[in-house]
């Protein structure tokens, strides 16, 4: 891998992109590459918006990804897609899961949920994938498992790296009786229509 | 072996490694997890403390005992313990002594980005600052190793990006656990004047030792590289790594000891360059100790001394700099699009948050809140907008007491409201104020059984200790009581008609009264049954509670129930005028 890869993953708290990003670092560094993440939780346990951020590369510097450098953005809320689509590089891939979480502003009535949010991020960019996590992981059999959907949509625009390696991710991070949930849940979003 | 750590859990690994035998903190983030993740090596006793000062007095006991000894906390903790820190820098230490410090710039989860480097000068005592997690476990070690052989405390400063950011460390076999054994020695351990005015002049001594240390201490590391311009950049901590990212072939030197700094390493390398530019996060620590020495260096003007940096900001600033020296450099064009408008997502009290109804009657009762720092801080957002103030960790109380001396005829409104973690870190001595100086002001303890704002600690009052074993609980009734409060009453915030009931008549009465509102944090207990909304009339009442869980359909303009959040607290039903509410099924 010669170019630094940025992966930024963001959603709700309480959403699971932590856990996300940790079977994506398990799966970066089995390739032997370097990797560097930040995380950035909000003040409340849940609610606030959550960004975590991976670089993978042969030498990682910055835990950073800067504004505009982001090769895939992974809204885990469309809103959020909103928020950070402007972290997406001009060329990159944005997939986003098609749920809606109003936040308080906007259930109290002092803002309004965006209408056009799919529209706008597609006029802007060069991929956008939409994919309906939520019901995903719900048939895959819990709707917990939305993030790993959403890792399984990540490995299929990610052909570099063998199937084999996410397999091992999943089993190092998730717990073994959620597994096969979980293994159903990230075939289900590798396998997805968009 | 190497595995993804973040800075927390390295600097954990470090004290397991380099034979720590006690450490004690007070959470805050973003130093929390360093503590949680020492507990999980069984053979280090730990602890959580009631607040810092305390942490670090029994780190202080503990190091002069003779164990390598380790104390965490956040930066705005540090002042808090900055008593015991400014003359144990005197007495020094048997064992070694590690303060770390987690600073927080851009104030991710702060009331202010204080930049505690200073404290090293201010205490006279070194100051170490990894820039990645590797750096941040070998620190720990060096300090301890600096620690002992400087006879000194040691500072391990780290900032949000080090201590939550992963990378990869390499795990080596512990060395051996043991404490020296203990002597007294009252001249070095007793600072009276006469033998504080002793020490005194050991610090200087010590000062100039650590200085020679500080020229050939491997962690300040000149890495060579090229730049027609001739430009040289000094950096330090995270910035390092933006400054890496940004010029990677430029000449670097980096301080890992940032006190006190090698003067001679620094002026001679500083001669190889027309241009030196100093790269720091947060205030010209760096920038102007070379200033001082007469160092003619660019930083400040260009980089911003506030918020965090960024690779950007590093190359525009880089470019800035030089550009007013008359060079002109190419950076990467960074075209960012302009990002749309999306409404805020602050972070909001929990679903079933035992605060979420005192917030709601005491705007109802348009009490003059005098706030503190906790989940309840929340309590300010809007549309329980329910707080006035808040300053530091325990200033509620003592606050209130101010507030009711400039304006007697407030008293009646004034309310301080304090988390049970909180109340026992520095409201205690507030509260005894409040008695002894006749105020009257009534104090809310909200005692949701936790530290929950930095991720659920124990502390005295919640009967577990942070090894896991049971402990005897603080009864805040008998407390309070013993401080000279008559009136105590004990409710449940979720019956927001009761609070209401007795906060009137406790805001009415002249003298000091405290409510104490117990119910366990909602993220502790089972979810019950949610709630389902029945009939609704669109009144929105439910809506000014403020919980995530509840919100107005668009088409119908009836009150939804989120299912998978609501955990049937029942303070929405409780505000209903149609009484729309009904427990649900399973
Ligand atoms: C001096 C200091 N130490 C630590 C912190 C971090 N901190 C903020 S609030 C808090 C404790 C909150 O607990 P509690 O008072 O029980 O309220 P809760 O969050 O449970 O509602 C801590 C440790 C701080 N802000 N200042």
């Amino acid at each position: 891998m010669s170019e630094t890869k940025n992966i930024l993953l963001v959603g709700v708290g309480g959403q699971g992109t932590i856990l996300a990003s940790k079977i994506l670092a398990h799966v970066a560094l089995g390739q032997g590459w370097d990797v560097k993440m930040s995380e950035i939780h909000g003040m409340a346990q849940r609610g606030g918006s959550v960004v975590t951020q991976v670089r993978i590369g042969t030498k990682v510097y910055s835990p950073i990804i800067e504004p505009g450098e982001a090769d895939v953005l992974v809204a885990f809320e469309q809103l959020e897609a909103y928020r950070w689509i402007h972290t997406l590089r001009p060329d990159g891939t944005v997939i986003i899961n098609d749920q809606k979480i109003a936040p308080l502003p906007v259930v109290a009535g002092a803002a309004t949920y965006p209408e056009t949010i799919l529209d706008d991020i597609r006029a802007k960019v060069a991929t956008a994938i939409v994919v309906p996590a939520l019901s995903l992981a719900t048939e895959a059999g819990n709707s917990k498992a939305t993030n790993v959907v959403l890792m399984g949509v990540l490995a299929s625009v990610m052909p570099d790296v063998p199937a084999e390696s996410w397999q091992e991710a999943l089993e190092a991070n998730v717990p073994v009786r959620f597994l096969e949930v979980n293994r159903k849940a990230f075939a289900a979003g590798f396998a997805c229509e968009r | 072996m190497k595995v993804l750590m973040t800075g927390n859990e390295a600097i954990a690994r470090g004290a397991y490694e380099y034979g720590v035998g006690v450490a004690a903190a007070y959470p805050g983030t973003p130093s929390t997890e360093i503590l949680e993740n020492i507990a999980t090596y069984k053979e280090i006793p730990c602890q959580w403390s009631p607040n810092e000062k305390v942490a670090l007095e029994v780190g202080i006991g503990a190091a002069i005992a003779g164990a390598r000894t380790i104390v965490t906390m956040k930066h705005v903790g540090v002042n808090v313990a900055a008593d015991p820190l400014l003359t144990v820098a005197y007495t020094g230490v048997r064992g070694g002594l590690v303060l770390v410090s987690a600073d927080d710039p851009g104030m991710h989860s702060s009331q202010n980005e204080q930049d505690n480097r200073f404290y090293g000068p201010f205490a006279k005592i070194p100051v170490l600052e990894p820039s990645d997690s590797q750096e941040a476990k070998e620190m720990v070690g060096l300090a301890l190793e600096m620690s002992e052989t400087f006879d000194t405390p040691v500072i391990l400063r780290i900032t949000t990006r080090i201590a939550h950011s992963r990378s990869l460390v390499t795990l080596n076999e512990p060395v051996e656990r043991t404490a020296k054994p203990y002597s007294k020695d009252a001249k070095k351990y007793v600072m009276i004047p006469a033998y504080g005015r002793a020490r005194r002049l050991f610090i200087e001594e010590r000062d100039q030792k650590l200085g020679a240390f500080s020229e050939t201490c491997p962690v300040n590391r000149i890495e060579a590289g090229s730049e027609p311009n001739g430009v040289g950049i000094l950096t330090s901590g995270i910035a390092y790594s933006y400054v890496k990212e940004a010029f990677p072939q430029a000449p670097v030197l980096r301080v890992g000891l940032t006190h006190p700094i090698p003067k001679q390493l620094i002026t001679d390398w500083a001669q190889g360059f027309n241009h030196v530019i100093v790269v720091e996060e947060l205030e010209p620590y760096l920038e102007n100790q070379l200033r001082a020495m007469g160092l003619p260096v660019l930083g400040k003007p260009f980089f911003p001394p506030f918020g965090e940096l960024s690779v950007q900001s590093v190359q525009a600033g880089v470019q800035a700099a030089l550009a007013s020296r008359g060079v002109a450099i190419a950076i990467p064009e960074t075209n960012v699009p302009a990002p749309f408008t999306a409404p805020m997502r602050p972070p909001v009290l929990c679903p079933g948050c035992p605060h979420r109804g005192v917030f709601y009657v005491l705007k109802q009762l348009k009490a003059v809140v005098s706030g503190d720092i906790g989940c309840y801080t929340l309590g300010t957002m809007a549309p329980l907008d329910g707080i006035d103030t808040c300053i530091c960790m325990g200033a509620s109380i003592s606050g209130a007491l101010g507030m009711e001396k400039a304006h007697p005829e407030m008293a009646n409104r004034i309310v301080a409201v304090i988390g049970d973690s909180t109340f026992l870190h520095s409201g205690v001595t507030g509260l005894m104020d409040i008695v002894y100086n006749g105020g009257t002001s009534t104090v809310m303890i909200l005692d949701n059984s936790i530290t929950a704002m930095t991720g659920h600690q124990h502390h005295p009052g919640t009967g577990q200790t942070l090894m896991g074993d049971p402990a005897p609980m603080v009864d805040y009734e008998a407390l309070v009581r013993a401080l000279g409060v008559k009136r105590v009453v004990e409710v449940d915030p979720l019956d927001i008609k009761q609070v209401k009931a007795v906060l009137k008549e406790e805001m009415a009465v002249r003298e000091p009264s405290v409510i104490i509102a117990r119910r366990p944090c909602a993220l502790r207990v089972k979810n019950d049954r949610p709630l389902i909304v029945e009939n609704c009339k669109g009144c929105r009442a439910c809506i000014g509670v403020g919980c995530p869980a509840l919100s107005m359909d668009p088409a119908t303009r009836k009150a939804v129930v989120d299912a998978t959040l609501c955990t049937g607290c029942g303070v929405c039903a409780r505000v209903c005028m149609f009484d729309c509410f009904r427990p649900g099924g399973e």
